[in-house]
């Protein structure tokens, strides 16, 4: 398909959605990532029966875990496809891209490296 | 099992934000199950409170680590060490587990991370039930199994209260009323006369009401009484 999507998107890749940690995501922060989605499989699709939709329920409590230490949840997202879907993901990159972009870089980026 | 629930981050940095080097101590028992305070919603703060630390710019090292048990000295013991470097211990275990923690870290302080919240039992998976009071005089054998003293929101020893309605309680309609659950499970054992006789006053001295409770199992204990927070242990 030759598709593009924005270079700033880094993949982790994991078995199953199932298998996110809040740590993960956690980490990710503090190390000053501007922004994390999570990718997982269409909603009734999972392999592993009900992976992804505990993923989602994982990432909803994240959200609000982040929201008190004053990262604003909106630098994370989940979002649903399958592998099959190469013109949708490069569509969610640009879209989750541009969200982050219009909140800016990661309040703890700076922070960190004057720490 | 022991129910706790974390208390709000902002709550937490209150408390913490003056120390330096901390460490989040989780308890992998009943905490654990709860998924409150094990080693690792012992890391997930510690990361949380790691962030904040950076956000207000307040200059902190945050740890984590964890127990098999904090309620108990042979579990703690090989932690001692380590907790001890800190300038302040977290404790993400129940109440039991910061009373006993503090009691051997010397001149570090044991701050609770957690509301320890009742004696539950698992409704389903993340859904927590308070089933039993503590009471010290357990009554369950009249009761069907079901205990009026915490699920009865008035602890009636004889119900049900005017106030049951559909087998919901007047207190909170979502609420069973326990009183309906006794009488249908007494049906079901086919015991329901036992209900006719009446309870007298419960003794309520041998619950919290009547000072600190200990139970002495005599051919296990030591000789010499060793109370928690002793002078003794503090100065060990």
């Amino acid at each position: 398909m030759r598709l593009t999507y924005p270079t700033g998107v880094k993949i982790i890749r994991m078995p199953c959605t199932g298998k996110l940690d809040h740590l993960y995501v956690l980490r990710a922060f503090e190390n000053g990532i501007d922004g994390v989605f999570v990718a997982g499989c269409l909603e009734g699709q999972c392999h592993f029966r009900e992976g992804n939709l505990n993923a989602a329920k994982r990432v909803k409590h994240i959200k609000t875990l982040l929201e008190q230490v004053g990262i604003d949840p909106e630098r994370l997202a989940m979002y649903n496809l399958s592998a099959a879907q190469g013109p949708r993901w490069a569509e969610i990159c640009t879209e989750f891209t541009e969200r982050i972009r219009k909140l800016g870089p990661s309040p703890l980026r700076n922070k960190r490296q004057k720490a | 099992m022991i129910v706790g629930k974390q208390k709000p981050i902002s709550e937490i940095w209150d408390m913490i934000k003056d120390f330096k080097k901390i460490i989040v101590f989780g308890c992998n028992t009943c905490v654990a199950v709860c998924h409150a305070g094990g080693s690792k919603e012992a890391e997930i703060l510690a990361s949380l409170l790691r962030i904040k630390a950076l956000q207000e710019g307040v200059d902190m090292t945050v740890e984590s680590g964890a127990c098999e048990r904090q309620c108990e000295p042979e579990f703690i013991q090989q932690h001692l060490e380590a907790l001890k470097a800190h300038d302040l211990v977290l404790s993400i275990g129940c109440g039991a587990g910061v009373n006993l923690l503090s009691a051997y870290t010397g001149n570090t302080p044991v701050f609770p991370g957690l509301n320890t919240e009742f004696y539950g039992a698992v409704q389903q998976a993340g859904h927590f039930i308070e089933v039993c009071g503590g009471c010290g005089n357990c009554i369950l054998h009249l009761t069907g199994g079901i205990c009026p003293i915490v699920r009865c929101s008035k602890s009636l020893l004889n119900g049900p209260c005017g106030g049951t309605n559909n087998g919901k309680c007047e207190i909170n309609s979502e609420q069973d009323c326990a009183w309906c659950l006794i009488i249908e499970r007494m049906k079901q054992l086919d015991k329901l006369e036992q209900l006719f006789a009446i309870q007298p006053p419960k003794d309520w001295s041998r619950g919290t009401y009547g000072g600190p409770r200990e139970v002495i199992v005599e051919h296990i204990a030591a000789d010499e009484k060793n109370s928690v927070g002793s002078t003794k242990e503090r100065k060990s």
